[in-house]
Protein backbone atom coordinates (compact mmCIF):
# COMPACT_ATOMS: atom_id res chain seq x y z
CA UNK A 1 0.00 0.00 0.00
CA UNK A 2 1.70 3.10 -0.96
CA UNK A 3 -0.12 6.77 -0.45
CA UNK A 4 0.48 10.38 -1.84
CA UNK A 5 0.31 12.47 0.43
CA UNK A 6 0.08 16.60 -0.83
CA UNK A 7 1.07 19.48 1.30
CA UNK A 8 0.03 23.22 0.06
CA UNK A 9 0.68 25.71 2.81
CA UNK A 10 3.64 27.35 3.78
CA UNK A 11 6.42 25.83 6.54
CA UNK A 12 6.61 28.74 7.84
CA UNK A 13 3.09 30.17 8.60
CA UNK A 14 0.96 26.69 9.50
CA UNK A 15 1.90 23.65 10.75
CA UNK A 16 0.66 21.24 8.15
CA UNK A 17 3.80 20.45 6.73
CA UNK A 18 4.73 19.08 10.16
CA UNK A 19 1.34 17.29 9.89
CA UNK A 20 1.72 15.59 7.22
CA UNK A 21 5.22 14.19 8.17
CA UNK A 22 4.29 13.03 11.71
CA UNK A 23 1.50 10.88 10.19
CA UNK A 24 2.79 9.64 6.76
CA UNK A 25 4.19 6.44 6.96
CA UNK A 26 7.98 5.19 5.80
CA UNK A 27 7.77 4.96 2.21
CA UNK A 28 5.29 6.65 1.36
CA UNK A 29 5.79 10.01 -1.18
CA UNK A 30 4.76 13.48 -0.29
CA UNK A 31 3.93 16.29 -3.31
CA UNK A 32 4.89 19.83 -2.50
CA UNK A 33 2.57 22.24 -4.02
CA UNK A 34 1.36 26.06 -3.73
CA UNK A 35 2.80 27.75 -0.98
CA UNK A 36 4.25 24.52 0.26
CA UNK A 37 6.84 24.64 -2.58
CA UNK A 38 9.04 27.21 -0.36
CA UNK A 39 9.77 24.06 1.74
CA UNK A 40 11.57 22.53 -0.99
CA UNK A 41 14.08 25.41 -0.90
CA UNK A 42 17.56 25.13 -0.03
CA UNK A 43 18.84 27.60 3.27
CA UNK A 44 16.18 27.98 4.46
CA UNK A 45 14.91 27.07 8.73
CA UNK A 46 12.99 24.44 7.12
CA UNK A 47 15.62 22.67 4.94
CA UNK A 48 16.88 20.43 8.07
CA UNK A 49 13.59 19.14 8.17
CA UNK A 50 13.29 18.77 4.48
CA UNK A 51 16.48 16.90 4.37
CA UNK A 52 15.57 14.09 7.41
CA UNK A 53 12.19 13.86 5.31
CA UNK A 54 13.88 13.01 2.69
CA UNK A 55 15.78 9.93 4.62
CA UNK A 56 11.71 8.09 5.13
CA UNK A 57 10.12 9.53 1.75
CA UNK A 58 10.58 10.42 -1.59
CA UNK A 59 9.42 14.23 -2.49
CA UNK A 60 8.03 15.86 -5.21
CA UNK A 61 7.99 19.37 -5.99
CA UNK A 62 5.56 21.08 -8.32
CA UNK A 63 7.37 23.00 -11.15
CA UNK A 64 4.79 25.71 -12.44
CA UNK A 65 4.40 26.57 -8.35
CA UNK A 66 7.97 26.91 -7.75
CA UNK A 67 8.52 29.33 -11.11
CA UNK A 68 5.08 30.93 -10.27
CA UNK A 69 7.01 32.05 -6.87
CA UNK A 70 10.66 32.96 -8.33
CA UNK A 71 12.36 30.26 -6.64
CA UNK A 72 15.27 28.24 -8.80
CA UNK A 73 15.43 24.88 -9.50
CA UNK A 74 18.89 24.80 -8.92
CA UNK A 75 18.31 26.03 -5.53
CA UNK A 76 15.72 23.21 -4.35
CA UNK A 77 17.19 20.89 -1.97
CA UNK A 78 19.19 17.62 -3.00
CA UNK A 79 16.64 14.31 -3.54
CA UNK A 80 13.64 16.53 -4.39
CA UNK A 81 12.11 15.74 -7.63
CA UNK A 82 10.28 18.57 -9.57
CA UNK A 83 7.43 16.85 -11.64
CA UNK A 84 4.91 19.25 -14.10
CA UNK A 85 0.85 18.54 -13.82
CA UNK A 86 1.25 15.81 -15.78
CA UNK A 87 3.61 14.18 -13.29
CA UNK A 88 1.19 15.22 -10.44
CA UNK A 89 -1.39 13.02 -12.33
CA UNK A 90 0.80 10.31 -12.75
CA UNK A 91 1.73 10.45 -9.17
CA UNK A 92 -2.13 10.32 -8.20
CA UNK A 93 -2.39 7.48 -10.75
CA UNK A 94 0.64 5.42 -9.51
CA UNK A 95 -0.34 5.51 -5.77
CA UNK A 96 -3.08 3.61 -4.03
CA UNK A 97 -4.59 6.58 -2.48
CA UNK A 98 -3.67 10.40 -2.02
CA UNK A 99 -4.46 12.48 1.12
CA UNK A 100 -4.06 16.45 1.32
CA UNK A 101 -3.16 17.83 3.89
CA UNK A 102 -5.00 21.18 3.58
CA UNK B 1 2.43 70.43 -10.93
CA UNK B 2 1.65 74.33 -10.54
CA UNK B 3 1.52 74.84 -6.53
CA UNK B 4 -1.88 76.15 -7.45
CA UNK B 5 -2.82 72.89 -8.56
CA UNK B 6 -1.09 71.14 -5.69
CA UNK B 7 -3.32 73.48 -3.47
CA UNK B 8 -6.27 72.50 -5.25
CA UNK B 9 -5.63 69.14 -5.36
CA UNK B 10 -5.10 69.22 -0.86
CA UNK B 11 -8.01 70.83 -0.44
CA UNK B 12 -10.42 68.02 -2.64
CA UNK B 13 -8.02 65.54 -0.07
CA UNK B 14 -9.10 67.97 3.37
CA UNK B 15 -5.57 68.45 3.50
CA UNK B 16 -5.42 65.68 6.28
CA UNK B 17 -2.58 63.29 6.09
CA UNK B 18 -2.68 60.63 8.25
CA UNK B 19 0.04 57.75 8.53
CA UNK B 20 -1.15 54.44 7.38
CA UNK B 21 1.12 51.66 7.60
CA UNK B 22 0.32 48.48 5.79
CA UNK B 23 1.71 44.87 6.98
CA UNK B 24 2.35 41.79 4.77
CA UNK B 25 2.60 38.68 6.59
CA UNK B 26 0.99 36.18 3.58
CA UNK B 27 2.85 34.53 0.72
CA UNK B 28 1.83 35.88 -2.94
CA UNK B 29 -0.34 33.52 -5.14
CA UNK B 30 -1.24 30.53 -2.55
CA UNK B 31 -3.90 33.02 -1.35
CA UNK B 32 -5.57 36.23 -2.17
CA UNK B 33 -4.09 38.43 0.67
CA UNK B 34 -0.94 40.11 -1.10
CA UNK B 35 -2.83 41.12 -4.29
CA UNK B 36 -5.71 42.78 -2.03
CA UNK B 37 -2.97 44.43 -0.06
CA UNK B 38 -1.48 45.74 -2.70
CA UNK B 39 -4.25 47.37 -4.47
CA UNK B 40 -5.11 48.56 -1.02
CA UNK B 41 -2.44 50.45 -1.06
CA UNK B 42 -2.44 51.94 -3.92
CA UNK B 43 -5.76 53.47 -2.53
CA UNK B 44 -4.08 55.27 0.11
CA UNK B 45 -1.20 56.44 -2.07
CA UNK B 46 -3.91 58.12 -4.52
CA UNK B 47 -5.71 59.75 -1.57
CA UNK B 48 -1.77 61.51 -0.97
CA UNK B 49 -1.49 59.83 2.75
CA UNK B 50 2.09 58.85 4.32
CA UNK B 51 1.93 55.27 2.93
CA UNK B 52 4.18 52.88 4.69
CA UNK B 53 4.87 48.89 3.89
CA UNK B 54 6.26 46.44 5.89
CA UNK B 55 6.89 42.98 4.59
CA UNK B 56 7.11 40.30 7.53
CA UNK B 57 6.57 36.50 7.39
CA UNK B 58 5.61 34.81 4.08
CA UNK B 59 5.46 38.28 3.06
CA UNK B 60 8.85 38.38 2.19
CA UNK B 61 8.14 36.17 -0.90
CA UNK B 62 5.97 38.89 -2.02
CA UNK B 63 8.82 40.90 -3.63
CA UNK B 64 10.83 37.91 -5.03
CA UNK B 65 12.59 38.80 -8.11
CA UNK B 66 12.34 36.04 -11.25
CA UNK B 67 8.38 35.31 -10.46
CA UNK B 68 6.50 33.97 -13.73
CA UNK B 69 3.13 32.13 -13.12
CA UNK B 70 2.98 31.63 -17.28
CA UNK B 71 1.96 28.00 -15.73
CA UNK B 72 -0.47 28.52 -12.79
CA UNK B 73 -2.81 30.66 -14.71
CA UNK B 74 -3.05 34.07 -12.51
CA UNK B 75 -1.47 37.17 -12.59
CA UNK B 76 2.12 38.04 -11.86
CA UNK B 77 1.62 40.92 -10.26
CA UNK B 78 5.52 41.57 -8.61
CA UNK B 79 6.36 44.27 -11.07
CA UNK B 80 3.70 46.77 -9.28
CA UNK B 81 5.87 46.97 -6.91
CA UNK B 82 8.19 48.73 -8.64
CA UNK B 83 5.66 50.87 -9.93
CA UNK B 84 4.48 51.76 -5.77
CA UNK B 85 7.72 54.65 -6.13
CA UNK B 86 5.70 56.67 -8.48
CA UNK B 87 2.79 57.02 -6.07
CA UNK B 88 5.35 58.13 -3.49
CA UNK B 89 5.19 55.18 -1.71
CA UNK B 90 8.67 54.94 -0.86
CA UNK B 91 8.43 53.22 2.42
CA UNK B 92 9.15 49.24 2.19
CA UNK B 93 10.20 48.00 5.14
CA UNK B 94 11.27 44.24 4.91
CA UNK B 95 11.74 42.11 8.58
CA UNK B 96 15.51 41.07 8.88
CA UNK B 97 14.67 37.77 11.33
CA UNK B 98 11.88 36.83 8.49
CA UNK B 99 14.54 37.01 5.45
CA UNK B 100 17.04 35.45 7.28
CA UNK B 101 14.39 32.06 7.82
CA UNK B 102 13.65 32.13 4.36
CA UNK B 103 17.21 31.88 2.84
CA UNK B 104 16.64 35.91 0.67
CA UNK B 105 18.63 38.51 1.37
CA UNK B 106 18.18 41.82 -0.45
CA UNK B 107 19.49 41.58 -3.43
CA UNK B 108 16.99 39.05 -4.12
CA UNK B 109 13.78 40.89 -4.13
CA UNK B 110 12.37 43.38 -6.69
CA UNK B 111 12.63 46.84 -5.35
CA UNK B 112 14.75 48.50 -2.91
CA UNK B 113 14.30 47.97 0.77
CA UNK B 114 14.93 48.80 4.27
CA UNK B 115 16.08 46.17 5.83
CA UNK B 116 15.15 46.11 9.41
CA UNK B 117 14.71 44.23 12.61
CA UNK B 118 11.26 43.38 14.18
CA UNK B 119 11.93 45.73 17.08
CA UNK B 120 12.69 48.53 14.66
CA UNK B 121 9.31 48.12 12.25
CA UNK B 122 8.09 47.82 15.48
CA UNK B 123 8.72 51.20 16.87
CA UNK B 124 7.42 52.23 13.59
CA UNK B 125 4.36 50.50 14.46
CA UNK B 126 3.64 52.66 17.41
CA UNK B 127 3.37 56.22 15.60
CA UNK B 128 0.99 55.43 13.24
CA UNK B 129 -2.40 56.35 12.36
CA UNK B 130 -3.40 53.66 11.19
CA UNK B 131 -2.23 49.82 10.71
CA UNK B 132 -3.87 47.52 8.21
CA UNK B 133 -2.82 43.96 8.58
CA UNK B 134 -3.06 41.49 5.45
Amino acid sequence: MSMLHTVNKSPFEKTTLDSCLRFAQQGASILLLEDAVYAAMRGTAAEGKMVAAGNRHKIFVLGPDLKARGLAVENVIEGIEMVDYGGFVDLTVSHDSVQSWL
Amino acid sequence: MSDENFDEEEEYTGGVIKKFMYVNRRAPYGSVYALESLEVVLVGAAFDQDVSVVFADDGVFQLKKGQDTSEVEMKNFSPTYRALEMYDVEKLYVEKESLEARGLTEEDLVVPVEVMTNSEIGKLMEQQDVVLSF
